[in-house]
């Protein structure tokens, strides 16, 4: 089995000064954002209009889906169907082989990396250069992203410059990061004009149009779109929106729960090809019809990926985004991902206190935290749970459910805490490992309240 | 007007000061209280670990043990937090259904049934307020960083009228402290650096007690305060409003 949640944390934890940095770094997000909310007198009415207009989007969904394609088409833009990564991945490497392309450029698009497209392509002999410059980096560094929005937030300016000094030949120990950032747009710039091909990735694709809309804050998407000849745009189906007039609403909700802006610095309306320029889109499935089936789960699939939840998330801001080991991290890549690989990702829902802050602040009101709690109980009915855990909730269950046993464990258990510490206070106790278990009184409650409490007080 | 104390399992056999203090303080705010003898665990420990299936049985004794109460009361955020959203018993559903929408975590039960105006008590010491996440976003005890609406607190409500207290808030208000259930062994290191961070922030205010409405919350941050030797203690809010020093 591979490394869970709870070990992948305790490796990132072991760095203590790092672990504050990442917490204060993600904190400041966070803080920026309820800067932008508060901004806004109208923000939890637009949280409203954001979740009723994705609830109906997902209650219609075969309907948008079909009136997009229609229009998309009508664009002049070639529109392709793939079930699950595989055949999203075939679907794109065709269309590379059709044109005989070499030099590709893609935008962020955590589509690709949840269909694992750079490692199949690569795997085919055709590199990819990533250009959000977050990316890039981590690429640089064969990791992937940390974080969906801010994918190299795990790194320090100081990883950066030595990460740069080996790939670009910038000076060793340089930790500017203007100049880090300089060295990093002549290396892309030249991606972009050598590049016949870019891939993108789909914020926002609108049925009634059959146009799609890219954010970036670095231009990045336009550069490589501009510049190639065939732009593929990958998008995950519940990315459609039905009208145009919607993005008054998610362009204002997106930017302001990722980073705080009031709006990201490009906003790129992509609706048919130039002339002489091929444009496509690849629609993909890969799970979602599954998790749109499952009742109490599919509203995930409103999800925007603004990241609000990673960034509020203090399990998150502790244990960084690899300890997920998934594409899509935090609370929301949590309940994400049992639908796609139950079994590889069981320990995810148990990786949250249940503290509730996720739901809070997604801006399309996804229940994040109950739906944490509902994965609990669908992967243990799965059977999914350590044995070790099942038999001891067996025997809570059997004491609980006994008033008199419940008593008498207890009182011996206390008994025993007092009596022989080092019974309960060792090594084997993960409790104690950190904290010093709680004194063992020598009167329950009930016990006080038989001869003190009923009628005296 | 008859009200059941309920008393979560850890507390009965770990805190019974916090029992003691929640009774007192009722009694003397006049409530007629009685705490049924054969209560155990509300089925939250079972059930947050994706064993609701195996909390029936503590189910049936919560529905035997506090039906025909006009008010349940606890002092617990977390546990009438379970209560309100998970209790069932497909025998006795109506007398569920009550016991769901009649159970209170202390301190609302405080400001919004008993209407507390003044308290008779004192504690003259500077105290940081843990507002622990079940109470704050579940039950809605206070208002929350991530939401845009009007501020508010029940517990700093009621400890504003204890004499002498200063309250000192925290940097994160509302940051949860990663107790968490078994989360606190399960994902041990998140949990204890979660706890730590959460200390450091009411040491840097120099408070002598962290006070709060959930006693699992405050018992994870004693363990780690009294591991490093701190001089800051932890008190459940009960015995600040009960107390009369």
């Amino acid at each position: 089995m591979k490394i869970t949640h709870d070990a992948l944390a305790e490796k990132f934890i072991a760095d203590e000064p790092r672990t504050d940095w990442h917490d204060e770094t993600l904190w400041f997000v966070r803080a920026k954002r309820d800067k932008a909310a508060h901004g806004l007198p109208e923000w939890e009415q637009l949280r409203e209009w954001g979740s009723q207009i994705k609830n109906r989007t997902l209650s219609n969904l075969s309907n948008y889906l079909i009136e997009f394609e229609k229009n998309a088409l009508a664009n002049g833009i070639k529109v392709h169907w793939a079930s699950d990564a595989k055949e999203h991945n075939e679907i794109v490497h065709e269309i590379i082989k059709k044109h005989k392309i070499q030099k590709i450029v893609k935008s962020k698009s955590m589509l690709t990396e949840e269909c694992h497209l750079n490692e199949y392509l690569h795997h085919h002999g055709i590199e990819v250069v990533d250009t959000d410059l977050g990316e890039r980096i981590v690429q640089f560094r064969k990791e992937p992203p940390s974080h969906i929005v801010l994918p190299a937030i795990h790194l320090k300016k100081e990883d950066v410059s030595a990460t740069f000094h080996e790939h670009l030949q910038t000076e060793k120990g340089n930790n500017d990061p203007q100049y880090l950032t300089e060295a990093a747009r002549q290396h892309l710039r030249n991606k972009f004009v050598e590049s016949d091909l870019a891939i993108t990735g789909v914020n926002f694709a609108i049925a009634e149009t059959g146009g799609f809309v890219v954010c970036t804050n670095e231009g990045n998407a336009d550069m490589g779109a501009h510049t190639a000849k065939v732009h593929i745009a990958c998008m995950g189906f519940e990315k459609l929106i039905p009208k145009a007039e919607d993005l008054s609403v998610f362009l204002r909700l997106l930017a302001r729960s990722a980073t705080g802006q009031p709006i990201t610095t490009y906003s790129s309306h992509f609706h048919k090809p130039r002339p002489n320029q091929e444009m496509h889109i690849v629609i993909v499935d890969n799970g979602r019809s599954k998790q749109l089936g499952r009742e109490d789960f599919r509203n995930s699939l409103k999800c925007i990926r603004c990241a609000a939840c990673f960034n509020t998330c203090p399990v998150y801001r502790r244990s960084g985004g690899h300890s997920y080991h998934t594409a899509v991290a935090g609370p929301i890549g949590s309940i994400l991902n049992p639908n796609l690989d139950m079994k590889a990702n069981a320990d995810l829902p148990f990786a949250s206190t249940l503290c509730g802050s996720c739901s809070n602040v997604c801006p399309v009101k996804i229940n994040i935290h109950e739906q944490l709690w509902k994965w609990r109980q669908v992967i243990v009915s799965e059977g999914y749970v350590a044995t070790g855990k099942k038999v001891g909730m067996k025997g809570a269950s059997f004491l609980f459910s006994n008033p008199k046993m419940y008593r008498l464990i207890g009182k011996i258990g206390r008994w025993g805490m007092r009596a022989f510490p080092l019974m309960i206070n060792n090594k084997a106790n993960p409790w104690f490992k950190q904290r010093e278990m709680p004194e063992a009184p020598k009167e329950s409650f009930r016990d006080w309240y038989l001869k003190n409490g009923k009628n005296k007080s | 007007m008859k009200i059941a104390l309920f008393i979560p399992c850890y507390i009965d056999q770990f805190y019974p000061k916090v029992g003691i203090a929640t009774l007192q303080l009722l009694k003397k705010l006049g409530c007629d209280v009685e705490f049924p003898l054969e209560q155990t665990c509300c089925g939250q420990p079972m059930a947050n670990s994706g064993f609701a299936s195996l909390s029936k049985g503590c189910d049936v004794n919560f529905v035997k043990n506090f039906s025909g109460f006009d008010y349940i009361v606890a002092p617990s955020g977390s546990c009438v937090l379970h209560v309100k959203e998970h209790l069932k018993d497909d025998t006795n559903p109506i007398e569920a259904e009550q016991i769901r929408n009649n159970v209170y975590e202390l301190t609302e039960f405080l400001t919004d049934v008993l209407k507390v105006k003044s308290l008779k008590a004192k504690f003259p010491y500077k105290v940081g307020l843990h507002n622990s996440c079940h109470g704050q976003r579940g039950l809605h005890l206070s208002s929350m960083t991530e939401r845009m609406l009007p501020e508010f607190s029940k517990p700093e409500q009621l400890l504003s009228m204890v004499e002498g207290i200063e309250l000192r808030k925290p940097k994160r208000n509302d940051e949860c402290c990663g107790f968490g259930g078994t989360f606190c062994v399960f994902e041990e290191a998140v949990s204890v650096k979660m706890g730590k961070d959460r200390i450091q922030e009411h040491e840097v205010n120099d408070v002598d007690f962290i006070t709060g409405g959930d006693t699992s919350c405050l018992m994870h941050l004693e363990g780690l305060l009294k591991r490093k030797g701190s001089k800051v203690q932890t008190i459940h809010i009960a015995e600040i409003l009960n107390s009369s020093l």
